[in-house]
């Protein structure tokens, strides 16, 4: 009598999913990286120290994860919460008090603020072990920008609950960029960008109205906040973090002394 | 008094949180100790008189965790006498207090990293970590029972930093801990001990296990934090209620900060950019071939130590600064000081123009006749500022040259840098150190700024 199991794993849907026995022995364990889609970011075999906790503290890891943690607690998210001056703060209250799977909001809030910390700590232990000298220079690069947009999305995202935090925060971080030279309505150099004595840069044509997408936090801001933090920026992340992994195994795979 | 709840009140409110977390400070020392004493070699350290019982470190760790265990109910009591045993006294706060301000804070935390780089033989033994680690849990116990402490470290969008804080203290640690290993080897002519572990081994199941044990623990962690503390949020929006203190989100206090010392433009604009620029640039001015893909201090010891005054100085503690000490109107407040809305200090700094023009020429500042043109304006304003031009295009002009001229160490990074890449690492470092010089200037003499062009909204 086959068991249950064995009737499972014979079965032609079974056999279509997976396309060879279970990783049980070395042959298997070895060709489950090679047809797996999701296994296939992976090599083969790896050397010991390149899994050693105490060499990688798996922050790199950690970090991804918690962007799928970030990714899948959004999109939830987003069929709740309403971008809007009348409904935004009522919705967060509403996932605080009363709605079922509120939890998903502390869980996605508490991961931004986990993903910050440990992408500095992965940015650190790279660093410390030496590891973006040749040939990964150009994989730090990437890091940076990736530091840099999840820098930003957290920033993005922290206006979305409209309350007093979010928009004097997200005030005073748009504040500076009233003062980008040139481009700034305060800036140094902005008299310069005037045509037959017109000033160009105005308070309502600067970067800090192109980020804000009016001339003060306001619904234009929640809206363009909204839009780069579920989409434009994830987008950007995940075509980088990509490139990222790729370039991990292209440069040789996990660093370590030569 | 202050508008802060009642002293006893407060207490009780603490009192559950502090007695669990005396608990578990005790279960941690209990788990060590077991650790300890199931190890294979049991060390020594002395002998009881009379009874001739031994000391180890397992008993050591086991006394520590008995003293925890001791006073978590102290904690849990809630009673304001029991717990005064337990709280920093209120001299040693007031104390604190007096001697913080922006200088002696930014001063003691770059003397207390220094320190700790000088002493990491002895600060990464196992047990001289675990007695810091100890200490450090112990005396912020201590300090939760004052309000204002409290109030600040408890605002649930600091609590991520204190989280950090340790977090950093704990990686830093165990970085080190490898580096110094892997130096004391080298010095024997040794490999490095990640050396030893480059046999292969198959990622299935060895990482992709570890992979899965990581995602699980983490998701416990988050579901946890989740439970146990809800997400900040606040009063609804209100574009006329401006908060005081207003502040940016936490990783951009070191920013807001700099606003202290450096305009926006600089502060807000061009430094972050640099930051992101040097970030990037960092493998490119590295030659360095050594210490790739291993922990190691002394085989790149300037490398080292310039990510680590640039990372652990002067953002890390900024930040903090930003987030625990900086009140309303952004003015500083020692770590037990109540957050006063209508506390005044003193701003009298002056630019560098004026104290060229006046205090030393004994004259007035150069100012343009009435009626001039705007180009003869922007002549005049520029002599005015002339000693603080002079003194910036010199800065990142002159000084690059004059380390190859007076070091061996700087000429040593010209000659196998050539020319170009030896321009963009000292540049960066000296836009680094922008920030601690205009502090130091700040600090002693009380400088705005060294270039004043209000006219043309260029401060610098």
């Amino acid at each position: 009598m086959p068991t249950l199991g064995e009737i499972i794993r014979e079965s032609q849907i079974w056999k279509s999913i997976f396309r060879h026995p279970a990783p049980v022995d070395r042959r298997n364990r070895i060709v489950v990286m090679l047809t797996n889609f999701f296994l296939h970011l992976h090599p083969v075999s790896i050397k010991k120290q390149g899994i050693a906790l105490s060499f990688t503290w798996c922050m790199g890891g950690v970090t991804f994860f918690l962007f799928l943690v970030e990714t899948v607690t959004g999109v939830l998210l987003m069929f709740y919460y309403r971008p809007t001056l009348e409904w935004a703060y009522n919705d967060i209250l509403a996932l605080r008090d009363v709605t079922s799977l509120g939890i998903l909001r502390e869980i996605h809030r508490w991961g931004a603020h986990a993903m910050v910390i440990t992408v500095w700590l992965h940015m650190y232990r790279v660093f410390l072990t030496g590891s973006y000298k040749p040939p990964r220079e150009f994989n730090w690069v990437v890091g940076v920008i990736l530091l840099l947009l999840t820098l930003l999305m957290s920033f993005t995202g922290y206006l979305l609950p409209w309350d007093q935090l979010a928009i004097w925060a997200i005030t005073v971080g748009s504040n500076m960029a009233r003062a980008t030279p040139f481009l700034g309505y305060e800036g140094p150099g902005n008299q310069l960008l005037t045509i037959d004595g017109i000033d160009m840069i105005t308070n309502a044509s600067d970067a800090r109205f192109g980020l804000l997408g009016a001339r003060f936090v306001g619904e234009e801001t929640l809206n363009r906040f909204y839009v780069l933090h579920c989409v434009a920026i994830p987008l950007g992340v995940a075509l980088l973090l990509a490139i990222h992994f790729w370039r991990v195994r292209k440069d040789g795979g996990i660093s370590g002394p030569l | 008094m202050h508008g802060l709840p009642p002293y006893d009140l407060f207490l009780k409110q603490v009192s559950g949180f502090l007695g669990t977390y005396y608990l578990l400070l005790a279960v941690m020392n209990a788990v060590a100790a077991f650790l300890l004493w199931r190890g294979e070699r049991q060390r020594e350290l002395c002998r009881v008189p009379i009874v001739d019982f031994p000391v180890t470190p397992a008993l050591v760790w086991l006394l520590v965790s008995g003293f925890f265990l001791l006073i978590s109910p102290l904690a849990y009591s809630g009673d304001e006498q029991w717990m005064a045993l337990i709280s920093l006294p209120g001299s040693v706060r007031s104390g604190i207090n007096w001697m913080m301000n922006p200088t002696a804070y930014t001063l003691g935390s770059l003397a207390l990293v220094a320190a700790a780089f000088l002493a990491r033989r002895f600060l990464v033994k196992p047990w001289v970590a675990w007695s810091m680690l100890n200490l450090s849990m112990l005396l912020m116990g201590m300090s939760m029972t004052d309000q204002n402490f409290a109030n600040i470290v408890t605002k649930p969008d600091n609590v991520p930093i204190v989280g950090l804080i340790f977090l950093l203290g704990f990686f830093t640690w165990l970085a080190t801990y490898q580096a110094v290993q892997n130096d004391d080897r080298a010095k024997q002519g040794l490999e490095p001990l990640e050396k030893l572990d480059s046999e292969k081994v198959l990622v299935w199941p060895d990482l992709v296990y570890t992979e899965l044990i990581c995602m699980v623990a983490l998701t416990a962690v988050l579901l946890l934090w989740a439970i146990a503390l809800q997400a900040p949020l606040e009063e609804p929006a209100s574009a006329v209620k401006t908060p005081n203190p207003s502040k940016a989100p936490w990783y951009f206090l070191g920013l807001q900060e700099m606003l202290v010392y450096y305009d926006p433009w600089m502060a807000g604009v061009v430094l972050p950019s640099v930051i992101v620029a040097g970030l990037m640039a960092i493998p490119y001015i590295d030659f360095n071939k050594q210490g790739n893909g291993y922990y190691t201090i002394d085989q790149r010891k300037f490398a080292y130590i310039m990510f680590q005054f640039g990372f652990l100085v002067l953002w890390i503690t900024l930040i903090v600064m930003g987030t625990f000490l900086r009140g309303p109107n952004w003015n500083f407040f020692g770590p037990f000081e109540y957050w006063d809305a209508h506390k005044v200090e003193a701003l009298n700094n002056v630019d560098l123009s004026e104290y060229f023009w006046v205090t030393a020429l004994q004259s007035s500042r150069p100012r343009a006749p009435e009626g001039s043109g705007e180009l003869m304006k922007f002549g005049w304003a520029l002599l005015r500022e002339i000693p603080g031009i002079v003194l910036v295009i010199g800065y990142f002009a002159m000084v690059p040259p004059l380390l190859v001229v007076s070091s061996k160490f700087f000429q040593g990074l010209f000659i196998r840098m050539g020319f170009i890449r030896y321009m963009v690492l000292t540049n960066l470092l000296l836009m680094m150190m922008l920030l601690p010089i205009k502090m130091l200037a700040r600090w002693t003499v009380n400088l705005k700024y060294f270039v004043a062009l209000p006219e043309y909204l260029l401060n610098f």
